[in-house]
């Protein structure tokens, strides 16, 4: 696994949890708002520990956006907790008004992102999120790949001044960066060298690539892996350079192929230097319920999905 | 005169000048607020004279129906908080004067960016709850249309502010009984405002001519008394759309359309120049 390994199966969403409390204790400003997912959101330590900076908001997330927006107001940090679905389609509007337009220090944190959602269906399992998001004008929009990379991302938001959009899921997964791990906004990761295609993938997508790259490796393919935990701004250079040496790429992500991740590669590869590109993602579906896994395996989320692709772009090099 | 009705007159003026000179923007409803403006403004915030986004120390003020920026834009320049000529680039290209009050191009006196309707009284719930944490002793104003409060997330906010004792927040209902389509009523009943609030938990006060300067620093007064007892505060304002320039008054139809040439001069006509012209 060209030396990654999985320290252990976690949740991306105990990451934030436990990376909300970290960067409280560091932070005073910091707070927090919940609509009545606290369990859900794992922010039941910061509550416990910091309960005068804990809001129960209650079912009602267009008033708990506005909330955060007007708390800034008075140099409070607000991050908001409720599912993807809810933090972001729910209250398109006042996020676009309230924080973005009006450049609020709001950072927006969402769990049970995707498909992974599992069971509970179509109606919770927002795959447009990320492409809402990178609409916005001065958004910062965040998928962190695991537990420890999540922990890093909610620490380091803080320190950044601006709206923030960070995502995150409900399944236990693979967790295999650094523990104590430095995390720059903006910058992606080459966690595998390679040179004959380019995976850039975001997301519970990236431990896939990592197993992508092995497989290929034993077919003779040598894969670069490049983890994009910042899908905007886009780390442009890193992705450029790759394709300097590779010539083809493959995006993969848990999100529709529609607004995702591979639309922003596919952006600046016609803006730069063309190149045969294949995606991975839900393609312009809705999902269903069922085990996350099962789903993964049935909306082309996985590493033989992975694979398959690259042997088809590679094959159009 | 006094001073507050010098101010009072000059706003109207420079309401028309401003919707005039663009042909755009929201009379109607601007003039109607014209005294609430002066007297929060003038009479009743404390705050100060430079702007600073956070506000500390200090009463902070929160527009919801963003429309009705030409009233709000007047005061805040006749308040000192930027040029008075700059009244003359509302809604043109390049200027920080936008259609709707916006931070983006950095208004002093403007907080939160607002137009779509219904937004603004949970940012003005956040500031309060910001002033609490940081132990300011200071009072949230925000401005509500009657209409506006059709939008669903007014009655989050609603909820929410009473159930979590926001005691440090008057929000003002501008109740005009006018929309764009014409009167609530046709529109959409909204029933007894009052009492709805009443029963939400809200601490109410009715306001029976907020086109009054007295009754108007009267109705203020007794809301900061009420303040910081347990309570959200909501002033329900009686006003009249277009206030001030009698072909404006009491119609839906000067919501949002500008005056020619020749209803200009009849409303200024109406409205003496008390404190020059932008």
């Amino acid at each position: 696994m060209f030396g990654f390994k999985n320290y252990g199966n976690n949740d991306t969403r105990s990451g934030f949890g436990v990376g909300l409390v970290e960067a409280a204790s560091k932070n005073k400003e910091i707070v927090a708002l919940c609509a009545d997912l606290t369990g859900s959101l794992k922010m039941n330590d910061f509550k416990n520990k910091y309960p005068n900076r804990f809001f129960q908001i209650g079912i009602a997330e267009a008033n708990m956006i506005g909330i955060a927006a007007g708390m800034t107001i008075g140099k409070k940090i607000p991050y908001t907790g409720t599912f993807a679905n809810f933090s972001t389609g729910r209250v398109y509007d006042q996020i676009r008004q309230s924080v973005a337009y009006s450049n609020k220090n709001v950072k927006i944190c969402a769990s049970h992102a995707g498909i992974t959602l599992g069971e509970d269906g179509a109606t919770h399992q927002i795959l447009e999120d990320i492409g809402m998001m990178k609409m916005l004008p001065g958004m910062v929009v965040i998928n962190p790949c695991d537990f420890n990379q999540t922990k890093a991302a909610t620490i380091e938001i803080s320190k950044y001044h601006g709206p923030v959009y960070l995502r995150f899921g409900r399944p236990k997964v693979p967790n295999f960066t650094p523990e104590n791990q430095s995390f720059k906004i903006g910058k992606g990761i080459r966690l595998v060298e390679g040179s004959d295609v380019t995976i850039v993938c975001t997301g519970h997508l990236v431990w896939h690539a990592i197993e992508s790259a092995v497989f290929l490796k034993n077919k003779g393919i040598s894969a670069e892996v490049i983890n994009i935990h910042t899908i905007k701004p886009l780390d442009e250079e890193i992705i450029l350079k790759s394709l300097e040496k590779t010539g083809c790429v493959v995006s993969a992500e848990e999100h529709n192929t529609i607004g995702g991740l591979g639309e922003s590669v596919a952006s600046l590869i016609v803006k730069n230097k063309l190149a045969p590109m294949e995606f991975v993602g839900v393609n312009d579906q809705f999902g269903e319920s069922g085990k996350p896994a099962e789903l993964m395996k049935k909306y082309g989320l996985s590493t033989e999905s992975i694979v398959d692709k690259c042997l088809k772009v590679l094959k159009r090099k | 005169m006094t001073s507050s009705q010098k101010l009072v007159f000059q706003i109207r003026r420079d309401i028309v000048r401003m919707v005039h000179s663009n042909n755009s923007g929201h009379p109607g409803g601007s003039l109607g607020c014209t005294e609430f403006f002066v007297v929060l403004f003038f009479e009743i915030m404390k705050r100060k004279d430079e702007f600073e986004m956070n506000g500390f120390d200090e009463d902070l003020f929160f527009l919801s129906n963003g429309h009705i920026s030409p009233v709000f834009y007047s005061t805040l320049a006749r308040a000192g908080y930027f040029p008075i000529k700059e009244l003359s680039t509302f809604r043109d290209i390049d200027s920080r004067l936008q259609g709707h009050p916006t931070t983006h191009e950095g208004l002093p006196g403007v907080r939160i960016a607002s137009g779509s309707l219904g937004q603004g009284m949970s940012v003005a719930i956040g500031a309060a709850l910001s002033k609490k944490m940081n132990g300011e002793k200071n009072i949230i104003y925000s401005l509500h249309g009657d209409g506006e409060l059709q939008e669903g997330q007014n009655w989050e906010a609603i909820m929410y502010a009473a159930a979590n004792k926001v005691d440090n927040l008057i929000c003002t209902i501008d109740n005009n009984n006018k929309q764009i389509d014409g009167d609530l009523k046709e529109v959409l009943d909204l029933g007894n405002i009052e009492s709805k609030f009443k029963s939400f938990g809200w601490l109410t006060i009715n306001l029976e001519n907020g086109n009054d300067l007295s009754q108007v620093k009267q109705a203020l007064k007794h809301a900061k008394d009420k303040c910081f007892d347990g309570k959200p505060v909501v002033v329900i304002m009686k006003t009249v759309m277009g206030n001030g320039v009698d072909y404006m008054m009491g119609t839906h139809k000067w919501h949002g359309i500008a005056p020619n040439d020749q209803e200009l001069e009849i409303a200024l006509n109406q409205n003496p120049e008390t404190l020059k012209d932008y």
